[in-house]
């Protein structure tokens, strides 16, 4: 799968224009990203992906980067 | 049930806690110059020879002084208690102190619901959450605990009605299997026994967590045993863990354990009873005044604080898990308090 369709999800979720950058974006480093539009973007990510998170991921979810790395343990691995 | 927070007997967390709990006084005594104040004026030395040693800070102190360990660039998130006087607790974390407390959270929580998130019915409105400028603490209570579930349900409508038919399509849909339940320990009795018993719907597959005291149940002689007993006879909810926590110690939650009746301490933290009068640690058995420690706060020095809450040890090393176990009598009676009881009641997480 396209890394593009996890970035959508991110703009998505956190309510961030289209051509956001979000690479780089990082928990509570955005103002959008908070604990409440966390939830959105874990219920998006599993929704997008087809994937179910555990506690232990939803926290550890902490940056766009960590959202990959947890994807790919699931088996979802995005392309650039 | 496993468990990897609650493993300590009383003298293995007293030796672990007392060493690393010595070294955070003194990194705060380095780090914050209001803390170091105090501890030079109440002539507290870097050593204890035991937990009980250890120099306490009066909980509401951090509703009156700013105290961090941390550059205020680092800072990233100041948590506030409910006032309704104006005067709140302001606890600040850097991004690690953040990062620990809900790992630490996660791992106790893991204890009672295990690693996967669980539908989750929340006895609360989801407005409560909804205004991310002011987070009451009802709402930051809520907020912290919805990682630990999947597929809300907010029980309760705009006007604090619950909404029997969302329960029930909940119900129907993940009834089955475990489910969590999270509230305020008066709304849990108002909102969502009294209309699952009037409904007859069958809770039994629930794991409830809640906090926040029985003050407000009081009038409906309403306690632990009898909240216990009819929510099981009446709804078939069995599965129950009171907890108590305050904002200024975040992440640290003291829980029921599943025999119910007894609170438990993670092996990051402890609880102290004191005599109100002479401050020496009181038997058990004896009620007075909770001290709690713990080593989570690393970014304000909240890791040893005297609460304004009653307490009583009820036996060490003898319950469900080993430890103190104990429980929560309510608040020091104002009179004592001298003026000082406005402090936060409800637990958060």
């Amino acid at each position: 799968m396209e890394l593009e369709q996890l970035r959508t999800v991110f703009r998505n979720a956190l309510e961030l224009p289209g051509e956001f950058p979000v690479d780089e974006l990082e928990y509570r480093g955005n103002e959008k990203w908070d604990s409440l539009a966390h939830m959105s973007l874990v219920a998006a990510i599993e929704d997008g992906f087809g994937v179910m998170l555990d506690t232990d991921e939803v926290i550890d979810l902490s940056s766009f980067d960590r959202a990959r790395q947890i994807l790919e343990k699931h088996g979802v691995v995005l392309t650039d | 049930m496993l468990t990897d927070v609650f493993t300590l007997t009383q003298p293995e967390k007293e030796k672990r806690l007392r060493d690393e709990l010595t070294a955070l006084v003194a990194h705060h005594r380095r780090a914050c110059p209001p803390y170091a104040r105090i501890l030079d004026a109440l002539g507290a030395r870097d050593d204890a020879a035991a937990l009980a040693d250890l120099p306490w800070l009066p909980v509401r102190l951090f509703k009156t002084r700013a105290l961090v360990s941390v550059p205020e660039d680092q800072v990233i998130r100041v948590l506030t208690s409910s006032g309704t006087t104006g005067e709140v607790s302001r606890i600040h974390l850097d991004r690690e102190a953040a990062a620990t407390q809900s790992r630490m959270l996660a791992r106790t929580l893991a204890t009672v619901l295990g690693p996967r998130r669980l539908p989750m019915l929340v006895v609360d409105r989801a407005g409560v959450v909804g205004d991310r400028r002011s987070y009451s603490a009802r709402g930051a209570g809520a907020l912290g605990m919805v990682n630990f579930g999947r597929d809300h349900l907010w029980l309760l409508d705009a006007d604090d009605r619950p909404d029997i038919d969302a329960l029930r399509t909940f119900l129907d849909r993940h009834g089955g299997e475990p489910f969590l339940i999270f509230g305020f320990t008066f709304m849990v009795w108002t909102y969502l026994y009294e209309v699952a018993r009037a409904h007859g719907l069958d809770l039994s597959q629930g794991i409830l967590v809640h906090s926040g005291g029985w003050k407000k149940l009081a009038d409906r002689a309403v306690d632990n045993a009898e909240f216990r007993r009819r929510l099981g006879a009446d709804t078939g909810l069995t599965r129950i863990h009171n907890f108590y926590g305050m904002v200024e110690q975040i992440g640290t939650v003291f829980l029921e354990g599943p025999e119910g009746g007894s609170l438990y301490c993670p092996d990051f933290a402890d609880v102290i009873i004191r005599d109100p009068v002479t401050w020496r640690e009181a038997p058990v058995g004896t009620p007075g005044l909770i001290e709690v420690l713990s080593t989570l706060p690393t970014s304000y020095p909240g890791h040893v604080l005297l609460t304004e809450d009653l307490g009583v040890v009820h036996g060490v090393d003898d319950g469900h898990w080993p430890g103190k176990r104990f429980s929560v009598l309510g608040r020091l009676p104002r009179a004592e308090a001298r003026g000082c009881s406005d402090t936060y009641q409800g637990g958060t997480a």
